[in-house]
């Protein structure tokens, strides 16, 4: 209990004291996991829309490599986008291996099966009824879609919710296609382990402490704007 | 109020976003867990950014997959601790000019009470030998690491082949290992330098020590080009040659005497295999 207190303490000095590593790690994985769960959307928005308001031969196949990839391990995806960012691999010419972007691009492919099966399950919530009386109104396909999402934005903000708290708090992709590398792809997660291993277990919670801050701040925001007013 | 608010959250993630740094001056080190868990690296690395003015990425990782990186040309430069291994990838051209950097010595750890009895004695190969008939437990890298390599090594040289419930494997690297060791009341193959860095964490004391088998020594070695399309060969040459410059070697002589009381290893540049038979 005295060495959580400890940590306790320790986070609050890492925080208020300015220290300029901590600083620059969180901040490193706010970028990254956001900036994942950002490009996430870009994929996972329309194309769960679109499975929730098509119907076509193999419908339910698909449906089911998404909800499996809603719990993709982290480390199978670190394992394969590390041998496709090798310089031997399909994309080695970027040289992206051990960058924060290699980073980004493993946290996109664990976020976005997440947002697309939650944005599915949104859209398909709302009652059918609800979309015959849009067409009979004569809505475009447009009108029809922004509508449903706009009905839907509860759960939307949910699987965004989902999808970055699935990012921020995983460490085998991070470990694996980052590297670890002090001030350059060093995040909570990846410094937490390294510290714990050290032996540092002060510095360690006051870290993890850091990262549940940086979570719980994160979610708040994110629960104001879905709750709006009603909050 | 909902929609606008979720553009605000795509436009303030979209800011966070930048694009990725230039890569082409960019040198790989792929190297072991000890020299990063000591503490050198991060000394040495800044050091070497700001001489040479490119900018260096380590990758910490065993020996053996250290090496395996660098033979598939995914790293310019490597600094490994398993002379044999280092001895085959060179004559097979797969690594190139290697040079020995500096030393330390492994030590083996163990319980205070010392059920195996191996306190003080002069031959590693025989207080393995100990262990193993008491059946004590020991814990192995079991990662292919340099310290793994000189541990099987041992073992073949006792005759033994460790297998059973006192034998665990941690699969992780030296600092990690040591914490095993340690909660596990177990017997350990370690390097000083990490154990010394890992007082804070690990009270088991030094039991076996300054047997000639147990020198560990460092080398530098760079990656052939001829490995894979995007080797940076200048950039591994220049960390090489940094290793082995006379500043370099005068920093890592007096590494960790500040912290410890003792420096954490004793450079070698310019000295050969033949040196240490």
């Amino acid at each position: 209990m005295e060495l959580i207190w400890q940590g306790f303490l320790q986070a609050l000095t890492l925080l208020v004291g300015g220290d300029s590593h901590v600083w620059q790690i969180t901040w490193l994985s706010l970028r990254v996991s956001a900036t994942a769960t950002l490009l996430s959307l870009v994929f996972g928005v329309p194309l769960g829309t679109a499975l929730a308001l098509t119907r076509f031969p193999g419908r339910g196949f698909v449906v089911s490599l998404i909800n499996t990839g809603m719990g993709l391990p982290p480390v199978v995806v670190g394992l394969f986008v590390t041998i496709v960012l090798w310089r031997n691999g399909v994309l080695g010419g970027l040289e992206l291996l051990y960058t924060p972007t290699a980073m980004i691009l493993a946290q996109l492919v664990i976020a976005a099966p997440i947002v697309t099966g939650l944005t599915l399950a949104a859209i398909q919530q709302v009652p059918e009824r609800f979309r015959l009386q849009l067409l009979a109104l004569g809505a475009s396909r447009a009108q029809l879609v922004w509508t449903l999402l706009k009905e839907a934005r509860l759960p939307m903000l949910a699987a965004v919710m989902a999808g970055f708290g699935a990012v921020i708090s995983e460490v085998g992709a991070s470990l694996m296609v980052g590297g670890n590398i002090k001030g350059s792809t060093r995040v909570l997660t990846t410094a937490t382990v390294l510290e714990t291993g050290k032996g540092n277990f002060d510095t360690a919670i006051a870290l993890s402490l850091i990262l549940l801050l940086l979570m719980f701040l994160v979610n708040w925001a994110l629960t104001w704007i879905q709750q709006g007013r009603r909050a | 109020m909902s929609l606008r608010g979720l553009c605000l959250v795509l436009l303030v993630t979209a800011a966070l976003a930048s694009p990725a740094t230039s890569q082409s001056r960019t040198v790989i080190l792929s190297t072991t867990t000890s020299t990063q868990d000591s503490g050198l690296l991060d000394l040495l690395v800044p050091m070497f950014e700001k001489k040479s003015g490119m900018s260096m990425k380590t990758i910490s990782v065993g020996t053996g997959q250290a090496l395996a990186l660098a033979a598939r040309g995914e790293a310019d430069v490597t600094l490994a601790h398993a002379p044999e291994l280092e001895r085959r990838y060179v004559a097979e051209g797969r690594m190139l000019n290697r040079r020995l950097v500096m030393y330390n010595d492994f030590v083996i750890i163990g319980p205070e009470d010392d059920p195996a009895r191996i306190k003080g004695m002069a031959k590693a190969v025989e207080a393995l030998k100990r262990i193993a008939e008491t059946q004590s437990r020991f814990v192995s890298r079991g990662d292919k690491s340099g310290t793994h390599i000189l541990e099987q090594g041992l073992w073949r040289q006792a005759g033994i082949e460790p297998r059973g419930a006192w034998y665990i494997e941690s699969g992780q690297g030296m600092g990690q290992t040591l914490g095993i060791a340690n909660d596990r009341r177990a017997y350990i193959l370690g390097d000083r330098g990490t154990w010394l860095a890992f007082q804070k964490r690990v009270s088991l004391p030094i039991l076996v020590e300054k047997d000639p088998l147990l020198l560990n020594i460092y080398s530098v070695m760079e990656v052939n080009p001829a490995n894979g399309p995007r080797v940076n060969a200048a950039g591994g040459k220049a960390f090489a040659d940094f290793m082995l410059a006379p500043e370099t070697q005068a920093v890592i002589r007096t590494f960790g005497v500040d912290k410890y009381g003792q420096p954490l290893f004793v450079p070698i540049a310019g000295k050969s295999d033949a040196n240490f038979r």
